[in-house]
């Protein structure tokens, strides 16, 4: 057997979410990557925020390239179409997805090799045109599938497994992001449920871009001391600048939380989000900031995570094209054809 | 005067422009061909380009041909040398007795004409420039002008060329009657001080019919539109773009919901090939009909999605304009030289499906049923243009649409099928029999019919697999699918020759009509042909009937290294002695002058009784 099912059966006290949904309804295969590897935290935090969210674990289209990280799709939301597509080539297969049917939900995961390396382009052109998905980075700094090698994102002066020294320096997926206008920018690490579940949560609901780049530590790879992509690395250097809570229609408006401590982002499908800060001068609508912010930071070593940036205005590439809202993949001959009697007109005009 | 007499006919020559890029005469040349379209009698015009660069030689040649003949003639009976940096070779392309037509502001040495032609002098500058003040209009108008003094060498009738003007500048007066005052200025001009008409001249006829005249890429991208694609995504390259381009404009004026006036379609310029191939593999896989259009470089770049596409069965369509390669060759000429390359694109053992439209009212036809095939098939489709095709206008018979024709969408599985008692569903399960199985669209059920599409290696249920039987089967089914596909996609077309023979001939695509003129030619000196047009890959049983039922068979194609020819010997397991190769690769299209000479020969040499033979 090269893969395997997890069992059907399930306790029936397990808790349930408005839909009558449990846990196990949003889970998939049993993961076969190492154990212990972040990415497998990650499944579990989007496993837990579409719980949350209720979901319908069918209406998702998750779609990564090749990685292990890649893989994970097929670890949650069984019930949902997955595609594992080719390295680094996700984000075109989701805009082309997107396109098809725009009111299904786009769940992009990447490694930082696909995304950074051999899918940067790819990358790059699928925040600038704002398809709207949430696009998960699942960052370890290194080639897990391929056993090790350096990927782009791993920081300059960062040592490898077998201690050699990496020169070049490293690209920061976020401010990136940040550059190229996607509107939803965040930062996470594997090993903060409390912080990543919310983030996924807000993520999905936000139309347009949704970029998280997630510190995933690879503990075969890439998790010995020199490592800056290392749990012990994280926990030691993460400096959080907000926490969130996602709040949808039905929660309660007011947010129990000092007030000035609490910023309230009210996005397009009505839910809002609350962002505790914890950096009092945060200001997570400001795009220039946010890179200022961010830059700084990194140059102290720092990793900075939280939602670093939205745009509560946003659109998204249906937008800019002036789709009709019916999903181009229902459309019928009735709905696209001209007909004969405009192929005479044509033909007329070509006389 | 010249030592030859001068060529002398009736709507049965050919007269090339030499211009320079960017001086706005394209419209002209393009409005004297279709004048004389107007007149009854066809043409076949070839744009002749190189880069698309400003201030660079281009030509336009039109071929009036009362016979109809619409494949490339070769030679030049008119020259209209506009380009003085061209001008020693255009000068010297031009048949003994044929015309030189020139700008005769400045004088030139006698040393730049030949003794053998007809020098024809118009000082179109010095015309230009005492009519008209601003530079731009100088340019434009010295083309009008040119046109206008045309017509009277040619004895057209000026009526039909400023009706057409009229058509053009509809609701732009005063574009409209500079236009025509133009066209006056050349003629007049003409008539007073030149002999008109000259030995080349048009003559009203009945010879176009019904018939339209279109650009292939333009009739690929019409046939996208009525065949139901409703995501595309492209990378420009030549000659492919104006694909892309047509099916946009076609897309805004025919696809627009009336009521909101929203798009019922979505067109990304993607960043490079890849993302375009990826975004039309997303959209189909997701369950709308998507195409990108592309030329020989971006099929390399696509190769490892193509495989993709093969081997996750997930439905897609390539128009692929074919160009001289390899590597970037000769972006602006013509060839059939992808044939292999999309035949077997990608690693590992794939084969894909091409279709060989030969003019712009097949490319439509091909191109709406790609998308069928496609959704059928669940695999990509190859329309395989070329630039000969695509991006010159060709006459050929109405589009035409059957209203009661409804998509055929494939096998695909919906919520009530997944609920019907006892249905299993597997992705890869060969349910019929012919190697298709069902897919289902993302978000269809909460419970059932969802699975993970992967490149991998995968059983019947889409699970991860890496044993080496599951691995077997599923490559089995796809041969098997690849069988069935045979008697889909369209099939080759027969036609015997006036008296029996014992030799065959096999030809694709755009060398059709220059097939259609050299099989008159090959009668003329004896030579009787039986013809087969391959219409798609992969290649009906009639194929192999056809060239068992000939001692041989002459494979015509626009390549060097007889590409469709190795793909029949390679698929067909047939001797390649018995087919011959008819090649001819220099960029520019097939003429039926050199498929007569080349078979010619070739059958001249049968019929010389071997020498040893007389000896004995
Ligand atoms: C075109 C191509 N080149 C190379 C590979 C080999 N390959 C597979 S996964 C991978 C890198 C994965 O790294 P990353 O995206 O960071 O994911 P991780 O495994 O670390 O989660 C590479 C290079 C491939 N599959 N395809
Ligand atoms: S190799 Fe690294 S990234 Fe891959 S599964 Fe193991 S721990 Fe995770």
């Amino acid at each position: 057997m090269t893969y395997i099912a997890k069992p059907k059966f399930h306790h029936p006290g397990l808790p349930k979410n408005e839909l009558g949904y449990t846990h196990r309804d949003y889970e998939g295969k049993i993961s076969t990557l190492c154990a212990g590897c972040g990415h497998d935290s990650i499944t579990a935090s989007i496993i837990e925020a579409c719980y949350e969210l209720s979901i319908e674990p069918h209406r998702v289209a998750k779609i990564s390239g090749i990685g292990c990280s890649s893989k994970t799709p097929d670890y949650f939301l069984g019930n949902s179409h997955g595609f594992n597509s080719v390295h680094g080539r996700m984000p075109s297969v989701l805009t082309g997805a997107n396109l098809a049917n725009r009111d299904l939900i786009y769940l992009g995961v990447s490694g930082d090799g696909d995304s950074a390396s051999i899918g940067f382009g790819q990358f790059a052109h699928s925040i600038r045109r704002a398809v709207n998905m949430t696009y998960i980075v699942e960052n370890n700094g290194v080639y897990g599938l391929t056993k090790g090698q350096f990927s782009a994102t791993a920081d300059r002066g960062s040592k490898s497994k077998k201690g050699v020294m990496n020169t070049d320096n490293a690209i920061d997926l976020v401010a990136i992001a940040l550059q190229l206008g996607a509107s939803f920018v965040a930062r996470s690490f594997s090993g903060d449920k409390t912080q990543l579940v919310p983030l996924i949560a807000a993520a999905i609901r936000h139309k347009g871009a949704a970029f998280i780049d997630v510190v995933s530590p690879c503990i075969a790879f890439n998790n010995h001391a020199g490592s800056t992509k290392s749990f012990d690395y994280v926990r030691e250097h993460n400096d959080a600048v907000n926490r969130l809570d996602v709040l949808t229609g039905r929660d309660p408006i007011t947010v129990d939380y000092a007030p000035g401590t609490v910023q309230v982002v009210e996005q397009h499908d009505g839910t809002r989000l609350a962002l505790r800060k914890i950096d009092a001068d945060y200001d997570a609508n400001d795009r220039l900031a946010a890179m200022t912010f961010l830059q700084k930071h990194a140059a102290k070593g720092q990793v900075v995570t939280g939602l670093l940036y939205v745009d509560p205005d946003s659109e998204d590439l249906h937008t800019h094209l002036d789709t009709v809202e019916t999903p181009l993949n229902t459309l019928e001959a009735k709905d696209l054809c001209p007909g004969s009697a405009a192929l005479e007109k044509i033909n007329a005009s070509l006389r | 005067m010249p030592v030859q007499s001068p060529i002398s006919s009736v709507n049965d020559f050919v007269v090339r422009f030499a211009n320079v890029n960017g001086s706005g005469s394209a419209s002209a040349n393009e409005l004297f061909a279709r004048s004389i379209l107007r007149h009854g009698v066809p043409v076949s015009p070839r744009n002749i380009f190189p880069s698309n660069i400003q201030g660079l030689p281009t030509w336009y040649e039109v071929r009036v041909t009362e016979a109809g003949h619409l494949g490339a003639r070769g030679g030049v009976d008119m020259m209209v040398a506009m380009n003085p940096q061209t001008w020693d070779k255009d000068v010297a392309s031009i048949e003994p007795g044929g015309y030189l037509f020139y700008d005769s502001t400045k004088p030139m040495p006698t040393s730049k004409f030949r003794a053998d032609i007809n020098v024809i002098g118009v000082p179109l500058t010095a015309i230009t420039n005492s009519t008209y003040t601003d530079p731009r209009q100088r340019q434009l108008f010295k083309n009008i002008i040119y046109l206008g003094a045309l017509c009277a060498l040619l004895d057209m009738d000026p009526k039909v060329v400023e009706q057409l003007i009229g058509e053009q500048y509809k609701g732009k007066e005063k574009l409209l009657s500079s236009n025509v005052h133009a066209l006056h200025l050349g003629r007049d001009w003409a008539l007073q001080n030149l002999k008109c008409p000259i030995g080349l001249q048009v003559k009203k006829s009945d010879k176009v019919g019904d018939r339209i005249f279109m650009e292939g890429n333009s009739a690929a991208a019409l046939g996208a539109v009525y065949g139901g694609a409703t995501v595309c995504a492209w990378y420009p390259i030549t000659p492919s773009s104006s694909v892309a381009e047509a099916f946009t404009s076609h897309c805004k004026k025919l696809r627009h919901d009336p009521e909101t006036g929203k798009a019922k379609y979505a067109i990304v310029q993607g960043e490079d090939e890849l993302a375009s191939i990826g975004i039309v593999i997303g959209a189909s896989w997701n369950g709308a009909r998507a195409f990108t259009a592309t030329s020989g470089p971006g099929i390399s770049l696509m190769t490892e999605f193509i495989g993709l596409s093969y081997f996750a069965e997930i439905p897609a369509v390539i128009m692929n304009i074919q160009r001289a390669g390899p590597s970037t060759g000769m972006p602006t000429r013509t060839q059939q030289c992808d044939i292999i390359a999309c035949a077997y694109a990608s690693h590992g053992d794939t084969k894909h499906i091409l279709l060989f439209p030969e003019d712009p009212a097949e490319a439509f036809e091909f191109a709406a049923q790609s998308f069928d095939l496609a959704e059928r098939l669940q695999t990509m489709i190859f329309l395989m243009l070329d630039l000969d095709i695509g991006m010159n206008h060709r006459l050929c018979r109405p589009l035409k649409w059957d209203d009661a024709r409804q998509y055929d969408r494939g096998k695909v599985m919906t919520a009530e099928m997944l609920d019907e008692p006892g249905r299993d569903f597997g992705r890869y399960l060969d349910v019929d029999g012919d190697g298709i199985p069902y897919r289902t669209y993302p978000g269809t059920h909460p419970t059932k019919g969802s699975f993970f599409t992967r490149g991998t290696s995968r059983d019947r249920y889409a699970r991860y697999s890496e044993e080496g039987a599951v691995y077997a089967d599923n490559m089995q089914r796809l041969v098997r699918k690849f069988e069935t596909a045979q008697d889909m996609v369209p099939r080759p077309l027969q036609a015997n020759a006036a008296k029996p023979t014992k030799y065959g001939v096999i030809y694709f695509g755009s060398t059709a009509p220059a097939m259609d003129e050299a099989i008159g030619l090959l009668e003329a000196r004896g030579h009787q042909l039986d013809r087969m047009r391959i219409r798609a890959f992969p290649f009906h049983s009639s194929v192999a009937s056809f060239i068992a039922d000939h001692d041989f068979v002459y494979v015509v194609e626009q390549n060097r290294d007889g590409q469709l020819r190795q793909l029949i010997v390679n698929e067909n397991g047939i001797d390649p002695v018995r087919l011959v190769p008819i090649l001819h690769y220099d960029g520019t299209p097939i003429t039926a002058r050199f498929i007569a000479n080349a078979i010619g020969d070739h059958q001249d040499h049968l019929k010389v009784t071997p020498l040893r033979k007389a000896v004995s």
